[in-house]
C-alpha cells in the first residue's frame, strides 16, 4: 500500500542522485554541528569577535546567518502551533488572543531589538549566546505573527462536517492535530513561512550588528560582514557580500521552499486535481532517489510512527482511567485559572511600571514623540504611494506578458527577500555627494525594501485578469484610460491593497534604521519616530524607548484599522473576482 | 431490555441573544429498536439534520435525553458512526488511511487493523483503490469510502445525513442498492440505520419506517410503518400510494401551518418563514403550470420536468404562500391571481406580486413602513436582520433576509445596495427632479 520510492509505478535504481543526496545530508549534519559550536564562544561586552573581511570566510558567515534564520523559523512554528491552535479552539481565549496578536503584529520589531538584546545579555552574561538569542528573537518576532494568523485562520475554517467526522471518531488532541488541523493548515503554513522567511533577512541584517547601551555587538554572519565592509568603505568586500547573500537566498528558495510548496499541494482541500500545480526540480529529484525515500521512510517515518504509537498508547490508557475515576477536570480548571491570573498579574505589573516611567516624562516629550510619529507616518505613506506610481504600470506590463512574468517573478521574489538595509550606507554616501536633503532622502530608503511586495502583487493581479473580461474589453473597444479604469485597475485592486498593507508595515519597521544612517564617521538623521527610537536606544534612555515604541505601535494599529482594513474590505466585497464553475 | 436508542422530549432552541428563544425541535420522542431502518423526513429547514446530530452527540439538546441501550449519553454517542452529505473525507489521506482511522482506538494490533480496513474496502467495492486519494475518485466512490469508514467502526447504529443527495441519479441508485444489500443480507453487524433524507421515494424504497417532521418548530407528525417486502418496485401501486400518502402528510402540514398563520396574521402579524426560492424560479414555475392548464399531480410533474420532488417543494410552498396556487391531495392548480399573474406582462406581474406580498406577508409591509418613515429612506440590513433573528434564529435569519430582498427587488417594493448593506426606497420623485 505504501508506495514510496516510485513515480508512476516505475521502480527506481540507485543512481548518482543518491550520491548527491548522501553528500547533502552529511554536509547538512556537519554544518549544523560546526556552526552550533560557534554559538557558545565566550564574549565580554566591549570586545566582540572580530569580523574578517576575507571572502573565504563568507560561506561560514552565511552558514551562521542561515542557522539563525532556521532556528527562528523552528521557534515560529512551535509558537504558531500552540498559539494559533489554542485561539482557534477556545472561543473565550480567542476573544483576547486574536486582538492581542493584531497589536503584537504592529509592534515595530526593530524598536524592540534594543530591549531584547539587553535582556538576553543580562541572561547570558559574558557569552555571545545572549546576543545570539537576541538576534534570533528579532527574526522570530519578524516571522511569527503572520504564520500564527495564517494557521489560526486555517484551523478555524475547517469545514463543519470534517470537524464532526473527527468528533464522531473520538479523536484525541494529537490525532486531531496531525490528521486534521496540521494538514488543513499546511498550504497556508508553508506559504506564510516562505514569505516570512524572506522578510526575515531584513531583520537578520539589522540584528547581527547592533549598538546598544554604548556597546557595539557583532555576531559572525553575513549582516555583520556587510556592516563592517560599510564602515571600512571596502567596496569589493561589499560586492562579495551581496553576491553571497543572493546565492544564499536563491539556494534556500530552490532547495527548501520550492520543494515544500510543491509538496504541500497534496494538502489541497479541493477534491479535484489542479490545472497547473507548482513544481520543484529538487523535490522531483528527491522523489526519484532511493536514498531519500529510505530516509523518509525508515528515519522520519519510523520516528513519526513511534511517536504516534506512543501517544496513542497514553491516550488509550488515560481513557481507560478516566472511565474509572473522574474529577481531574477540577484540577485542570484550577490550573488554568492560576496560570491565567499569573499572566494577568504579571502583565498588569509591567504595564504599571511602563506607564509610570512614561508618565515621568511629561507632556512635552509625549507631544514631541507624536509629532515625530506624524513625520514618519507621512514618509511611510509617501514611500507606499511612490512605489505604487512605478509598480502599477511596470507590474501590469509584466503580468500581462506570460514570458516576462515567468522571468520576472523569481527575480522580484529575491529582490523582496534581499535585506535592503545593507544598501543604506551606500545610498547615504550618494546623498552626501549630491547634498540631498535627508528629510526627504529617507523616503527612498524605506521604499527600497518594501516596493517589491507591491510589484509582486501587481504582477499576480495582472496575471489573474480573466480572459473573457479582456476579450470583452477588446470587443467594446476600450482603450487607454478607459481600459485602465474599467478593466485593469478594478481587477488588480485587491492585489494592490494586499501589497500595500505588507509594504507599509515593512516601511514602519524600516523607518527605525532608515531615518538614521551612518557612513564611516558621518551620520545622517531625518526627524522622525524611527530616528527617535534609534537615538534613545543608543543612549539607553529607557522611558523614551518605551514611549517611542508605544507611539509607533499605536500609529501602526490606527492606520491599519482606519485606512487599510476598510480598503481591504472594500476590495474583498466589490472587486474580488469569484472563479465560479470550473 | 432497553431499546437500542431512545429520544425523550428532545427540544432544541437557538438562543437569539437577549431575545425570545427560537425552537427548532420541539418535544421529540422516538424509540428505535434493533433491526430497524428508520428514515427521517421533513421539509427543508425542519431541523432533521440537527436531530441526527443530537442523536450522535455532536450537538447538545436544550432539554430532553438521548439514551443508548438505556444509558443517557453525555458526549459523543458511543454506539454510532456517521455518513455525511459532503462525505467529509480527509483529502490528504488515502482510501486505506481514511478507513483505518475509524479503527484508531480499537484494541487491535496494527496488522489486524490493516486487515479489517482492507476487508471493509473490499466489501464496499473499492478493491484496488486502497492507495488512491479522495480527489482521484468520483463522487460515488468517495461516498463509498465515507460508508466504509463508518462501517469499519462496527457501530450499532449507522447514522446517515442525506448520504445520496450530493450524487447524480444513477450513482445514487447504485449505492442505495449496494447499501441495502449489505443491510438486508446481514453482511454488516450494524443493528440499526437512521437516515435523514428529503427524498420521499428514497425513504419508501429503503426504510422500514418513515418518521415525518413538521416545521417551525419540528415535531413528529407521522410515524409510518413501511411493510413492503424488499426489493421494492417504484412503479408498483402500493409503493406509489405510500409515497402519495407521505407527500400529502407533508403538504397537509404545510397547509395547516399556513392556515394558522393566515388566521393569526390579522390579529397578531406573526412572521411567516419564507422558503428559499428566487422570484425568477417562482415565475418560471407559474408559467409552466399555466401552460399545462390542468390540475397536475405534483409527483408526476416533478418527474416530468426532471426535478427532484424535494427541489420542487420549496417552490410550491412559495406559490402557495403568495396565493398563486393551491395544493390539495397532491394535486396543484393555479388560483385566479396565479392565472392572472402568468398571463400578465413584466410590469403587471411586478404589480401583482407586490400586491400579494402586501396582503399575505406582513414583514414586507413592515420593512416598507420603516423605510418610509425614515427621512433619508434608508436602513441598514443589520437592523432588519435583528428583527428576523427574533423570529427564526441566527442561523436562518441571513437566508430569510436574502429571500425577502430578492422578492422585494423583483417587485420593486424596495431596493438594496450590497456594497453598503443598506435597504432603501428608490425615490422616483427625486430622480425626476434631478
Amino acid at each position: 500500500m505504501l508506495r514510496t520510492g516510485t513515480i508512476g509505478g516505475r521502480p527506481v535504481r540507485f543512481s548518482w542522485v543518491d550520491a548527491v543526496v548522501i553528500l547533502f545530508v552529511f554536509s547538512l549534519l556537519y554544518v549544523i554541528v560546526r556552526l552550533g559550536s560557534g554559538m557558545g564562544v565566550p564574549f565580554s561586552p566591549g570586545e566582540g569577535p572580530q569580523i574578517s573581511l576575507d571572502w573565504r570566510m563568507l560561506p561560514y558567515y552565511a552558514g551562521r546567518s542561515l542557522l539563525r534564520m532556521f532556528i527562528a523559523l523552528g521557534l515560529s512554528l512551535i509558537f504558531t502551533f500552540i498559539y494559533g491552535r489554542f485561539a482557534a479552539l477556545h472561543a473565550r481565549a480567542e476573544r483576547i488572543m486574536i486582538p492581542l496578536l493584531d497589536i503584537l503584529q504592529s509592534v515595530p520589531v526593530l524598536g524592540f531589538l534594543s530591549v531584547t538584546v539587553t535582556a538576553f545579555l543580562a541572561l547570558f552574561p559574558h557569552r555571545l549566546l545572549g546576543a545570539e538569542f537576541a538576534a534570533i528573537f528579532a527574526i522570530f518576532t519578524g516571522q511569527v505573527w503572520n504564520m500564527t494568523f495564517g494557521f489560526y485562520h486555517a484551523v478555524s475554517t475547517i469545514p463543519r462536517e470534517l470537524r464532526e467526522a473527527a468528533a464522531i471518531q473520538r479523536f484525541d488532541g494529537f490525532t486531531r492535530f496531525t490528521r486534521l488541523e496540521l494538514p488543513h493548515g499546511m498550504i497556508s503554513l508553508v506559504w506564510n513561512g516562505m514569505m516570512s522567511f524572506g522578510g526575515g533577512w531584513f531583520f537578520l541584517a539589522a540584528s547581527e550588528s547592533i549598538s546598544v547601551l554604548g556597546q557595539n555587538i557583532q555576531l559572525p554572519g553575513l549582516g555583520s560582514f556587510m556592516a563592517k565592509a560599510m564602515t571600512e568603505g571596502d567596496i569589493p568586500a561589499l560586492l562579495e557580500a551581496i553576491v553571497a547573500m543572493v546565492i544564499v537566498i536563491v539556494l534556500v528558495d530552490q532547495l527548501f521552499w520550492r520543494p515544500l510548496v510543491a509538496w504541500s499541494q497534496k494538502f489541497k482541500m479541493e477534491l479535484s486535481n489542479a490545472q497547473d500545480p507548482p513544481r520543484s526540480w529538487f523535490l522531483d529529484l528527491l522523489r526519484r532517489s532511493k536514498v531519500s525515500a529510505w530516509i523518509a521512510r525508515h528515519i522520519f517515518g519510523a520516528a513519526y510512527r513511534a511517536l504516534d504509537r506512543a501517544i496513542l498508547h497514553t491516550v488509550m490508557a488515560r481513557r481507560q482511567a478516566t472511565r474509572e475515576q473522574r474529577g481531574k477536570g477540577v484540577v485542570r480548571r484550577a490550573l488554568a485559572w492560576a496560570l491565567t491570573s499569573v499572566i494577568a498579574i504579571g502583565a498588569a505589573y509591567y504595564a504599571w511600571i511602563g506607564v509610570n516611567e512614561i508618565a515621568a516624562l511629561g507632556w512635552a516629550d509625549l507631544g514631541q514623540a507624536v509629532l515625530l510619529g506624524m513625520f514618519t507616518l507621512l514618509r511611510v505613506m509617501a514611500s507606499t504611494l511612490i512605489a505604487l506610481v512605478w509598480t502599477i504600470p511596470v507590474g501590469v506590463a509584466i503580468g500581462t506578458n506570460p514570458r516576462a512574468s515567468r522571468i520576472a517573478q523569481p527575480v522580484v521574489q529575491i529582490l523582496a527577500s534581499f535585506p535592503a538595509n545593507m544598501f543604506f550606507p551606500l545610498i547615504a554616501l550618494l546623498y552626501l555627494h549630491l547634498h540631498v536633503n535627508f528629510e526627504l532622502g529617507a523616503i527612498p530608503l524605506m521604499m527600497l525594501g518594501t516596493q517589491w511586495y507591491i510589484l509582486f502583487n501587481v504582477i499576480a493581479g495582472a496575471q489573474a485578469i480573466p480572459n473573457d473580461l479582456k476579450e470583452a474589453a477588446k470587443v467594446l473597444r476600450l482603450r487607454g484610460w478607459e481600459r485602465w479604469k474599467t478593466l485593469i485597475l478594478p481587477c488588480i485592486f485587491p492585489y494592490v491593497i494586499t501589497g500595500c498593507i505588507t509594504a507599509s508595515g515593512g516601511a514602519w519597521n524600516a523607518s527605525i534604521i532608515a531615518e538614521l544612517v551612518h557612513w564611516q564617521s558621518t551620520t545622517l538623521t531625518a526627524s522622525g519616530l524611527g530616528a527617535y527610537i534609534t537615538e534613545t536606544t543608543a543612549r539607553g534612555d529607557w522611558p523614551r524607548i518605551i514611549l517611542g515604541i508605544v507611539i509607533m505601535a499605536l500609529l501602526v494599529t490606527l492606520v491599519n484599522r482606519f485606512v487599510w482594513r476598510p480598503l481591504y474590505q472594500l476590495a474583498d466585497r466589490r472587486y474580488r473576482i469569484e472563479v465560479s464553475g470550473r | 431490555m432497553a431499546a437500542l436508542l431512545e429520544l425523550r422530549h428532545i427540544t432544541k432552541r437557538y438562543d437569539a441573544p437577549g431575545e425570545q428563544q427560537v425552537s427548532v425541535l420541539q418535544d421529540i420522542d422516538l424509540t428505535v429498536e434493533e433491526g430497524e431502518f428508520v428514515a427521517i423526513l421533513g421539509p427543508s429547514g425542519s431541523g432533521k439534520s440537527t436531530l441526527l446530530r443530537i442523536i450522535a452527540g455532536l450537538v447538545r439538546a436544550s432539554s430532553g435525553e438521548v439514551r443508548y441501550r438505556g444509558q443517557p449519553i453525555k458526549d459523543t454517542n458511543p454506539g454510532v458512526s456517521m455518513v455525511f452529505q459532503s462525505f467529509a473525507l480527509f483529502p490528504w489521506l488515502t482510501v486505506l488511511e481514511n478507513v483505518e482511522l475509524g479503527l484508531r482506538y480499537k484494541p487491535l494490533s496494527e496488522e489486524e487493523k490493516r486487515q479489517r480496513a482492507l476487508d471493509v474496502i473490499d466489501m464496499i467495492g473499492l478493491d484496488g483503490f486502497e492507495g488512491a486519494y479522495p480527489r482521484e475518485l468520483s463522487g460515488g466512490m468517495r461516498q463509498r469510502v465515507g460508508l466504509g469508514r463508518a462501517l469499519v467502526m462496527e457501530p450499532d447504529i449507522l447514522l446517515m445525513d442525506e448520504p445520496f443527495s450530493a450524487l447524480d441519479v444513477l450513482t445514487a441508485e447504485n449505492l442505495r442498492r449496494d447499501l441495502l444489500e449489505l443491510w438486508l443480507e446481514r453482511k454488516i453487524p450494524t443493528k440499526s440505520i437512521i437516515m435523514v433524507t428529503h427524498g420521499i421515494e428514497e425513504a419508501v424504497y429503503m426504510a422500514d419506517r418513515a418518521v415525518v417532521l413538521s416545521r417551525d418548530p419540528a415535531t413528529v407528525i407521522a410515524d409510518i410503518h413501511i411493510g413492503l417486502p424488499h426489493w421494492r418496485e417504484r412503479k408498483e401501486e402500493a409503493f406509489t400510494r405510500l409515497v402519495d400518502r407521505i407527500y400529502s402528510i407533508l403538504t397537509h402540514s404545510r397547509e395547516a401551518h399556513q392556515k394558522t398563520l393566515i388566521t393569526a396574521s390579522g390579529a397578531q402579524r406573526r412572521y411567516v418563514v419564507l422558503p428559499p426560492v428566487q422570484a425568477g424560479a417562482l415565475t418560471g414555475f407559474l408559467e409552466l403550470l399555466d401552460d399545462l392548464e390542468i390540475k397536475s399531480d405534483l409527483y408526476k410533474l416533478a418527474d416530468e420536468i426532471m426535478f427532484d420532488l424535494d427541489e420542487l417543494l420549496p417552490i410550491v410552498e412559495a406559490a402557495q404562500l403568495l396565493g398563486f396556487a393551491t395544493v390539495s391531495q397532491g394535486d396543484i392548480s393555479l388560483t385566479e391571481v396565479g392565472k392572472r399573474f402568468a398571463a400578465a406582462n413584466v410590469l403587471e406581474r411586478k404589480e401583482i406580486f407586490r400586491a400579494q406580498l402586501h396582503e399575505r406577508l406582513p414583514i414586507f409591509e413592515r420593512i416598507r413602513w420603516v423605510l418610509e418613515s425614515k427621512r433619508n429612506r434608508r436602513m441598514p440590513r443589520e437592523f432588519f436582520l435583528e428583527v428576523i433573528r427574533k423570529n427564526v434564529g441566527t442561523e436562518e435569519a441571513e437566508s430569510q433576509l436574502d429571500t425577502i430582498i430578492d422578492w422585494a427587488r423583483y417587485s420593486e417594493l424596495f431596493a438594496y445596495d450590497e456594497s453598503t448593506k443598506v435597504l432603501y426606497l428608490e425615490d422616483d420623485d427625486e430622480a425626476a427632479h434631478a
